[in-house]
């Protein structure tokens, strides 16, 4: 087979999908869809990952989570030992790599001023809280050292018990109730956002950690440590300095398993990345399905088409066309179909995604992979099954197909 | 060959080796009680340059040997020679390849491509041939001009009448230059007129550009034009004349 024969049979099948735009559009309408939803589900869950990688980033760089709890082998939750303030102190002073520990104790309460009220974290930690988290001042100030010390009744409101208690008013020396202690406000935090599992970042009140432990929890524990390495590439290492000296500040005995986790935002995103491509790919795996629906309708209408013209191919055989050059007619043909309705698709699915991700809040991320995929994906489908059409078409005898009315 | 006169085309006797040769051609379709015989051991000689016209009633076994020298159908018994190629031995392709170059064909029913215009339809046999862009479209004007086509070129067959079809049909045939011409009641469907009109191209181009013409027809004054007649019967050859054609 000649490069110029293939290039005129290319031709010829262009001209014959022009002559039936109608038929042609229906036919490849199948691909097109296919192929849309295909690009459209990949590029959006591509920009959701993108948001959950920016979110988690979100919550500070080179951030590091210490969790008392079992350790990853175990599957059964046991109940370990928490954290006290010493256990953050020794972190920040003796790991290396380590640029802050802030302990934070947590619990639930309900904050009033004036005749409203409203339902709301109160965190027990220091000032480190807000440099670790990079969390700035709307307003206000941070803790006072002395009140840290003395657990003096301040608060920091975070954005969400601000707007419910104030409104626009201006909390800043106001007194507030939280739970049965009356507290001032000192500062109030920028807005974060919900996070990306959906929940408000900034429902919370912030209190010096000592008069949350002696005033709200009666008790000394810490439940989390929040931890900031000096750089992205010192997490590593800060993660193992903290894992040595928490495993022997609880006095755990070589070989056996921590009580506590220590978690890295990297992993986190990773952990959430695997869990959207899972949701993706899954999504892409039904889109296809529609894709295969497609590659049928082009072998139906196919199919027609060779009935249609059997006379055409009698003629085109009678003149001196061999079997295998009109079975390559009806494969280009097809291939071209269903190649023209990925491109089709390909450009539906980009501007679809384009146009959709900003009401979903999700960036638009290029994937030209999956761009390249789709499109070798949409051309297989005409040869896949335009070849079976295409061989009843090369099968025909001469005669037959000339008499055929 | 009985009754032979003399023919104003002296160079039929002029080759050595006939075009085409059927010797003891049968043609059998169906099998036991079905069992049909189309052809019943036909011998036929065609050599080059000649106008040959074929006659019969219809199941006398014409369009079978039509089909057969058209290498469109292989015969069942008996040997087809085509410039002394057996032609029964030939593969699918390799007839194909034989019809693609030495072979043109003009049917009844004009067999043109819908939709798609005079020169295209005429330039088709030489898209198989493999020949560039250009030098079909020229060859193609050219063979419509010859039929005298030349401001249609770019019409659809449905936008021309039936005889101007035909014509189109013939430039298709011709544009190969081919040896033989095979021409299966071309006037079938065409008034008086316009079959004077399209006998007197076929004659030309016979006698001009010395292409060897078999045509089957119905009609005594179409079959005039040649200048050997032949009759079948019961699929076999009743007569084979000389005869001078008509003018």
């Amino acid at each position: 087979m000649s490069p110029s024969m293939l290039w005129n049979t290319l031709l010829m099948s262009l001209r014959e999908i022009r002559r039936n735009t109608l038929r042609s559009v229906l036919t490849t309408l199948g691909v097109i869809i296919g192929v849309a939803a295909v690009i459209a589900m990949v590029h959006l869950g591509e920009g959701a990952t993108r948001r959950i990688t920016n979110d988690i980033s979100s919550l500070g760089r080179n951030l590091l989570f210490v969790f008392p709890g079992a350790g990853r082998r175990t599957a059964t939750v046991v109940s370990a030992p928490p954290f006290d303030i010493a256990d953050a102190r020794a972190i920040a002073e003796e790991v290396s790599g380590v640029a802050g520990a802030a302990p934070s104790a947590g619990g639930a309460g309900l904050a009033v001023f004036g005749n409203k009220n409203w339902r709301t974290g109160i965190t027990g930690t220091t000032n480190d809280y807000f440099r670790v988290r990079e969390w700035g001042l709307a307003g206000g100030r941070l803790f006072l050292e002395s009140e840290e010390l003395a657990g003096s009744a301040v608060c920091v409101l975070g954005a969400t018990p601000r707007r419910e208690l104030f409104g626009t008013a201006d909390p800043l020396g106001a007194t507030l109730r939280v739970g049965a202690i009356s507290c001032e406000v000192v500062g109030m935090l920028e807005e974060k956002g919900r996070s990306t599992f959906g929940d408000d970042q900034d429902d919370f009140i912030a209190v010096p950690i000592a008069m949350f432990h002696r005033r709200i929890a009666g008790n000394q524990d810490v439940g989390v440590i929040f931890v900031s390495a000096v750089s992205p590439e010192a997490t590593t290492e800060a993660q193992r300095g903290i894992d040595a000296l928490l495993r022997q500040r609880r006095r755990i005995v070589d070989g056996a398993d921590s009580d506590f986790l220590v978690r890295d935002t990297k992993e986190i995103t990773e952990l959430a990345s695997t869990a959207t491509g899972v949701l993706t790919a899954l999504l892409g795996a039904i889109a296809s399905v529609s894709l295969l629906v497609g590659g049928i309708g082009i072998m139906n209408i196919m199919l027609v088409s060779v009935t249609e013209r059997t006379r055409e191919i009698g003629i085109r055989l009678a003149i001196g066309a061999r079997a295998r050059e009109v079975l390559l007619q009806f494969l280009v043909e097809a291939t071209v179909l269903s190649t023209l309705g990925g491109l089709v698709g390909i450009a539906l699915g980009l501007g679809g995604s384009y146009l959709a991700a900003k009401p979903l809040g999700l960036p638009f991320v290029l994937v030209p992979e999956i761009v390249v995929v789709a499109f070798v994906f949409s051309a297989a489908v005409g040869v896949g099954f335009g070849f079976f059409p295409a061989r009843k078409a090369a099968r025909l005898n001469p005669i037959d197909a000339l008499r055929y009315e | 060959m009985e009754g032979a006169a003399v023919s104003p085309g002296a160079s039929v006797q002029r080759a050595a080796a006939p075009l085409i040769a059927l010797r003891g051609v049968t043609k059998i379709y169906g099998r036991g009680e079905a069992e049909v015989r189309a052809l019943a051991g036909v011998d036929l000689e065609v050599r080059d340059g000649e106008f040959v016209a074929v006659m019969g009633a219809s199941g006398s076994g014409k369009s079978t040997c039509m089909n057969v020298l058209g290498c469109l159908d292989a015969p069942t018994g008996g040997e087809h020679l085509f410039r002394g190629v057996e032609v029964g031995r030939l593969s699918q392709d390799q007839r194909a390849l034989l019809r693609r170059h030495y072979l043109g064909f003009v049917f009844q029913g004009f067999n043109l491509l819908a939709r798609t215009t005079a020169l295209e339809n005429v330039e088709l046999p030489l898209l198989y041939r493999g020949v560039s862009a250009r030098e079909r479209r020229r060859r193609a004007l050219e063979a419509l001009a010859q039929v005298g086509l030349e401001g249609r070129a770019t019409h659809a067959p449905s936008e021309l009448s039936g005889g101007q079809q035909q014509r189109v049909a013939i430039a298709r045939a011709i544009v190969t230059d081919p040896a033989v011409l095979l021409a299966d009641e071309p006037t079938g469907n065409l008034d008086s007129a316009r079959t004077a009109e399209l006998m007197r191209l076929i004659a030309t181009l016979n006698r001009e550009r010395r292409i060897t013409i078999v045509m089957v027809t119905h009609d005594p004054t179409v079959a005039a034009w040649a200048s050997r007649l032949i009759t079948f019967r019961d699929g076999l050859i009743l007569s084979d004349v000389r005869q001078e054609p008509a003018r």
